[in-house]
């Protein structure tokens, strides 16, 4: 009966996003003339090295067109990142060692990570500086640093977060955003408007508030990764 | 574009072989990894069809922060997926008195 309801389940799924998808010729072309745009893609594909001088039109459409809901994606995280702290965080006594890893990790493992340790860092602040020439940006630049941290809590027993810094260095990249937005609001029409120069296309300094914010993000969202994680292996045993 | 298409397939079927292994599996250990190794192809797919913003976050976030968030969470359950039904039972005691006697 399970099995028959699961596959009953399966077969409605598999219909739903068979029809829709169904309809598109395979390998067509959705998004049309891009001189002359009649799809919303087409309009961002061929505005944005004009209007905003951002190579990255994936950074453009998420900072700039759609910033608003990067903002909201932020607060979620941040929201997640405060729900696992109230629940699991523990404040260590002194000296304290994090419980969850047990053994001294291998001399190999330590030394090894000691190395590469600051060459992640530094790839993690170059794919959220870059985020407006390059792939990635903010959420992933904070994803690579807080891996570089993960790496040196697993290896050393008493590397720790530090979370004084960590709150403040989230809460500034918070404030940074919003009041970089309310900036575009003061300044112009809308909030997150551009009112910053735009500079050349392909330059570091070009793109006016998008390095910005994708900076502010990069920060905030490595600090509530890294946080999460020295929270979650702090955890003691019963 | 051939061996483009080739490619993406044999990804395509490899992914779709670890999930179902993922799934199957009863060591949920294993089946953690498998998920890693799922994001692993699922950020060279991505790459291959020309969207490395979202290979990016698929490789930092998916291989290393939550395969390490799983590993985490079992390290403090328990590893075997019928362990869990069992220490639901009033049996949790004996499977201590099961472990002591081993130990």
């Amino acid at each position: 009966m399970k099995k028959l309801l699961v596959l009953l389940l399966l077969a409605v799924v598999g219909y739903s996003l068979y029809k829709p998808l169904s309809q598109v010729e395979f390998g067509a072309d959705r998004i049309g003339d891009i001189e002359n745009p009649t799809t919303v893609g087409a309009y961002y594909l061929s505005h944005t090295p004009s209007d905003l001088s951002v190579a990255n039109v994936i950074t453009a459409i998420v900072v700039n067109y759609r910033g608003f809901d990067t903002l909201g994606e932020v607060s979620v995280l941040f929201l997640a990142a405060t729900g696992i702290g109230s629940i699991l965080y523990r404040r260590r006594k002194e000296g304290e060692h994090s419980e969850t890893i047990t053994q001294p990790s291998s001399q190999l493992l330590q030394a090894g990570a000691k190395l590469i340790y600051p060459a992640i860092l530094v790839l993690g602040a170059y794919v959220f500086i870059h985020g407006h020439l390059t792939p990635g940006g903010g959420f992933q630049g904070g994803a690579i640093i807080a891996t570089g941290f993960l790496l040196m809590m697993m290896s050393y027993k008493d590397f720790h977060m530090n979370h004084t810094v960590l709150t403040w260095v989230e809460s500034l990249a918070g404030i940074t955003f919003v009041s970089v937005g309310i900036g575009g609001l003061i300044v112009g029409k809308t909030f997150l408007e551009n009112f910053l120069a735009i500079g050349t296309l392909n330059d570091l300094f070009s793109g006016g508030i998008i390095p910005i914010i994708y900076i502010a993000v990069g920060f905030k969202v490595a600090a509530e990764l890294a946080g999460v994680l020295d929270t979650l292996l702090s955890i003691k045993e019963k | 574009m051939e061996l483009f298409l080739i490619s993406v397939i044999i990804l395509a079927v490899l992914l779709l072989a670890v999930a179902v292994y993922a799934v199957m599996q009863k060591d949920l250990l294993y089946a953690t990894i498998a998920t890693g190794i799922i994001s692993l192809i699922l950020s060279v797919l991505f790459f291959l069809l020309q969207a490395p913003d979202v290979a990016l976050t698929e490789a930092a976030i998916g291989i290393a922060l939550t395969t390490i968030i799983f590993v985490i969470t079992i390290r403090n359950t328990s590893r075997r997926e019928d362990e869990i039904l069992i220490t639901q039972e009033s049996e949790a005691s004996k499977i201590d008195d099961k472990v002591k006697a081993n130990m």
